[in-house]
């Protein structure tokens, strides 16, 4: 009986987490989409997926190896970077476009800040922008699903004035449309999005707050027909137009592109989102923000990317205002 | 002799103005899109360094003290004039290519930077090897770094293709290209230097 009091210092409880097992974890919860992302575009999104992952894998260590670090490529994180970028890749991309990405993503994006915890930006997104930026052609080339042949994703159509009347909504929702590999299928995405939720492993403060935003702000000026102040002022019934003008078909903007994938996956990134709840809240409405405000007046057609990496930059400022209250203090 | 050649090495590895000094910045970023233009760049501005650094080690003891920064920009500025005339009149295609940053000489603050330490403190003949080391210094980075810059976001060097079938990076040709370039190089020398001590 003695010798069960153990003396020990503080914490004395555990929790069996650790960030390896979360990054796995999120690297789970997104297979599901991969599976519908191949099911969909075929086996060469296959191809692409396991490139983006190896290459980022090889990168990591080689970049450990040279700086004489402990190589840490088995703690995820390497895999759900790899695995984000190539998420984010048309589906049949030449075969070095994955690997450069993701050298990029891993060399850049991470390991000059200093590896995991360390970088300002999500390291996915550093390594899209910068395939984006270099190979536009590439990187804006999207397929038909179930098919060969090449077509825009709907916000592009969205953007050129093209897209048709009808849009099915159930469509969008299970990936029947052009995109990148794993943004395409929803609901394989809300799945994995639930688990991660469930098992607490994200917060819903900033996807919500960040999908919110962007309906709400595509609804107020998402319509083709919004009038400007003179022509509300100039029309027979100003606030019957008005309301007309105020229904931009939000449900559109959040089912395509790649908002879920984005706000799910990537805003929540441990690294480069704030720390406390506020801080999530504030940082998934200037995602929103900016995602809407890309799409409807900008020169892409898809904002999530650009929208999250800056608010990235921002996530120290954001941090800075709002500290929680120290308890005891005023 | 050995005393002048030291001056003059300074300035390219020991306090290299673009690597070490990290001045001159803006005409940096903005010209190195190909090595062409970084080389007419680094010689205009080695011309203005020399100059301005001959003629201000010269004067040294009658400009007064309080107003020596306008008389430097006046002796940089005589320099950068003659030099933009120079050059609209033999290679009027490098003038356009390199634009205001011709003018912008004048406010260049290695040249400036130069003066001030320099040559406002030495004697002529010290001076002019400072200018020249300097301006060799710069030349010699800003080639780097345009040849960087040209291979990879244009496929070429100097306007010639190097690898056939090559797909050059475009990023690398933007001003986001050049400060990537520039942050890594500055990584890599400043690794170099304190694997060194």
């Amino acid at each position: 009986m003695r010798n069960r009091f153990i003396v020990s210092v503080s914490p004395h409880l555990h929790k069996d987490e650790s960030v390896s097992k979360i990054m796995w974890m999120v690297v789970l919860s997104l297979i599901p989409a991969g599976i519908a992302g191949v099911f969909i575009f075929g086996v060469s999104a296959f191809w692409v997926i396991i490139l983006g992952v190896i290459s980022a894998l090889a990168t990591e260590a080689t970049l450990q190896r040279l700086t004489k670090r402990k190589i840490t490529i088995l703690d995820g994180s390497a895999v759900l970077t790899g695995l984000l970028l190539a998420y984010n890749l048309p589906p049949h991309v030449p075969f070095w476009l994955p690997i450069v990405g993701s050298c990029f993503a891993i060399a850049i994006g991470k390991q000059v800040f200093g590896g995991l915890g360390q970088n300002i930006f999500n390291p996915a997104l550093v390594g899209r922008v910068f395939l984006m930026a270099s190979w536009p052609k590439y990187m804006t080339t999207f397929l038909k699903p179930f098919d060969a042949v090449t077509s825009a994703t709907p916000l592009a159509l969205l953007k050129e004035g093209k897209l048709i009347g009808n849009i099915s909504y159930l469509d969008l929702f299970l990936g029947k449309r052009g995109g990148c590999i794993g943004e395409v299928c929803i609901l394989a995405l809300l799945l994995g999005a639930l688990f991660l939720l469930i098992r607490g492993y994200i917060s819903w403060h900033i996807p919500i707050t960040y999908i919110f935003t962007v309906g709400l702000f595509t609804y107020i000026f998402g319509a083709k027909g919004l009038l400007t102040p003179l022509e509300i002022s100039t029309a027979q019934s100003g606030i019957a137009k008005f309301l007309t003008g105020l229904s931009g078909n939000w449900l559109f903007y959040i089912l395509s592109g790649g908002l879920i994938l984005g706000a799910f996956f990537m805003a929540t990134d441990y690294v480069t989102s704030p720390l406390t709840r506020k801080g999530q809240i504030v940082f998934g409405i200037g995602c929103g923000l900016i995602t809407a405000i890309i799409r409807l007046w900008g020169g892409y057609p898809e904002g999530v990317s650009y929208a999250i990496l800056m608010m990235n930059a921002a996530t120290p400022i954001i941090d800075r205002y709002t500290k929680n209250r120290i308890y005891g203090t005023k | 002799m050995k005393k002048f050649f030291s001056e003059f090495l300074r300035g390219i590895i020991k306090e290299n103005p673009t690597f070490v000094l990290v001045l001159g910045l803006c005409p940096t970023l903005a010209v190195s899109i190909s090595v062409i233009n970084g080389i007419g760049m680094g010689i205009a501005a080695t011309f203005v360094l020399l100059g301005s650094n001959i003629i201000i080690a010269m004067l040294k003891n009658i400009i007064p003290d309080r107003v020596r920064i306008p008389c430097y920009i006046v002796v940089i500025a005589t320099f950068v004039t003659i030099n933009e005339m120079v050059m609209k009149a033999y290679s009027p295609a490098l003038n356009r290519a390199l634009g205001i940053y011709v003018p912008l000489i004048v406010v260049n603050c290695i040249v400036l930077g130069r003066a001030e330490a320099y040559a406002s403190k030495n004697s002529v003949v010290n001076s002019l090897f400072d200018g020249l080391g300097m301006g060799v210094g710069f030349t010699l980075a800003l080639i780097l770094i345009s040849a960087i810059r040209e291979f990879l976001g244009a496929g070429t060097l100097l306007g010639h293709t190097m690898i056939k079938g090559f797909q050059p990076a475009f990023v690398l040709s933007m001003p986001s290209g050049a400060l990537l370039v520039i942050g890594l190089l500055l990584g890599f020398f400043n690794v170099l230097k304190s694997k060194k001590e």
